[in-house]
């Protein structure tokens, strides 16, 4: 057998380029498991920033100069990268915001108030982030906009029935809904939801702030209205994110926020907007965490989803079946389709104490409500812990977890 | 592999934290306050009943950690039959060696396995909610008191 088969996926080469996973907490090697709050980043996503900051940085959009046009090229190529890694149909379509929480608020501000009526409502499901909630509930209270809550079943499905029953009075503007839950890495059937939403005249945002970390997002296939997602979960620098918006809504939808680089021309009473996508980005940009992000997202590109998501998926079939075996521990959520974050909880141990012996032996996880409070007490639970996976994962670690979790079993008998 | 985790977790906290002594709602008490880390999700109310000026009994409901549970029993034994001044002194020491983990002070001996937070600043505010439930009800004051 001479054949050389090149490895689908490298996963040493990988972890190469992630420095800081060589680091050792309190002698012992880092297993982070933490990367649904914020991944860590490649090398590539440094340099290139390094790199801006030495070679080729001015303020953006405004200066004549040679070094001012450079920069631009190089900050708006995020543009063009974001509407490559969705698959929009062209890059007006992408306004650069410095979060999902901000592309939240963007649209419960500029849709919420611009384009819908009082009267009409939003539906959102029972496993939002608060980012897919706070901000609808501070529309209901300015605006006069009603807030449904899609269910979810008890397996941490979105009940596709109980959604149906609230659109049918055709009062519904918009479904909000996350793509991948962030505590029980339920994928929602963004298709069914979207078409269902359509039927009724109801346009469709999701939450995309997992999911695109995992998964291959083309929402010109899937007929997307709205998609949101954050630069930092996907390897790329905090204070970036992006909304999608389908032109012809961008262009309906009022500024967000006012001041420099979003405007036409001002006088002293009156301005006037830029156009589409300008019009929603006020100030100056985040530049250096535009430039990281467009090295973030080639670095995807060049691994491919194909290959994140098979060695995600095995990784998160493994940690199903350590996990599930260790008497006591709980893992909360079983959908059918779903990812590498996963919530557990275990006997007698509240899920704080679980995260700081799982610390004390190197190993990172999150632990409290996960930014979804309602969810929490919707499961009859305060907190859980949560693993959560991302390119660089390995079994090795997963077996770490596993592996702690029955000597902190032990510790609480 | 866990040696090292009697530093916080030790026997004292694991028994406090598993088997509270206090954990109850006092059947008759003249004081009451809440405390709530909202970011964590702690939650405590102290019940207490006073008799010549001072804490003549202490109670308490909680939902928590071990760490937040075992301080407030340990609080409540360390705190009946102290006068409110003496217990807002030992507020203050307690809650500086939750930061600092150290103590010589006397008064904190029956205290002192819970410096071991101090190796862990995101917990040292389970420490000390019972702590600012505790000074909030002496104080009667309204609202919702917290450590975060």
């Amino acid at each position: 057998m001479n054949a050389i088969t090149r490895p689908a996926f490298d996963i040493a080469r990988i972890r190469a380029d992630f420095p800081i996973l060589s680091e050792k907490i309190r002698g012992k090697d880092f297993v982070f498991l933490d990367s649904g709050a914020s991944a860590q980043k490649p090398v590539v996503v440094m340099e290139a920033m390094l790199h801006a900051m030495q070679h080729q940085y001015a303020n953006v959009h405004r200066g004549l100069h040679w070094m001012s046009e450079r920069t631009t090229e190089a900050y708006e190529e995020v543009r063009d990268s974001i509407a490559r890694l969705l698959n929009a149909g062209d890059r007006s379509e992408i306004v650069i915001t410095h979060s999902s929480t901000e592309a939240f608020n963007l649209v419960a501000h500029s849709f919420g108030r611009g384009v819908l009526k009082p009267g009409q409502a939003v539906v959102v499901s029972e496993m939002e982030h608060h980012a897919n909630l706070v901000p609808w509930q501070m529309l209901k209270d300015a605006h006069g906009i009603e807030l449904r809550i899609a269910p979810i079943t008890d397996a941490g499905e979105l009940d596709m029935t109980g959604l149906e029953a609230l659109l049918l009075d055709g009062r519904v503007g918009l479904v909000s809904i996350t793509h991948m839950s962030n505590v029980l890495g339920t994928y929602t059937p963004v298709e069914r939801i979207i078409q269902l939403a359509h039927q009724y005249g109801a346009k469709v945002m999701l939450d995309g702030s997992q999911a695109v970390v995992h998964r291959r997002v083309d929402v010109q296939a899937l007929d997307i209205d709205f998609y949101a997602f954050t630069g930092h979960k996907l390897y790329g620098p905090t204070g970036i994110g992006a909304l999608y918006g389908k032109r012809a809504l961008l262009e309906q939808m009022p500024p967000f926020m006012g001041g420099g680089d979003m405007i036409g021309s001002v006088s002293y009473q009156h301005s006037t907007w830029a156009a589409v996508p300008h019009k929603f980005e006020a100030g100056t940009p985040a530049i250096l965490e535009g430039i990281g992000l467009t090295a973030a997202i080639k670095y995807v590109e060049a691994i491919g989803y194909d290959a994140i998501a098979a060695h995600e998926q095995a990784l998160t079939e493994h940690a199903l079946a350590r996990l599930g075996a260790i008497e006591g521990v709980t893992v909360i959520g079983r959908a059918q389709d779903r990812g590498g974050v996963i919530s557990f909880t275990l006997d007698r141990a509240h899920a704080h104490d679980v995260a700081t012996l799982l610390d004390r032996n190197g190993i990172a996880v999150r632990a409290g409500h996960h930014c979804a409070e309602p969810l929490m007490r919707r499961l009859g639970l305060d907190s859980t812990a949560r693993a959560s996976f991302g390119l660089y994962t390995t079994r090795e670690e997963i077996d770490a977890l596993a592996d702690t979790l029955l000597r902190i079993r032990e510790f609480f008998q | 592999m866990f040696e090292d985790l009697r530093d916080l977790y030790q026997d004292v906290i694991m028994d406090h934290g598993r088997k509270p002594r206090h954990g109850r709602r006092l059947e008759v008490f003249d004081a009451q306050a809440k405390g709530d880390n909202p970011m964590c999700g702690d939650r405590v109310t102290v019940f207490i009943r006073s008799d010549n000026g001072t804490v003549a009994d202490l109670g308490f409901e909680a939902r928590g950690c071990a760490i937040s549970i075992a301080s407030a029993d340990l609080m409540a034994e360390a705190v009946i039959g102290r006068t409110p001044d003496e217990i807002a002194s030992l507020a203050q020491r307690f809650a500086a060696m939750a930061k600092s983990g150290t103590a010589t002070d006397p008064d904190l001996q029956p205290l002192r396995a819970l410096g071991g937070v101090a190796e862990y600043p995101s917990r040292v505010k389970c420490a000390t909610l019972p702590w600012a439930a505790l000074t909030a009800a002496l104080a009667a004051q309204p609202g919702v008191a917290t450590s975060e």
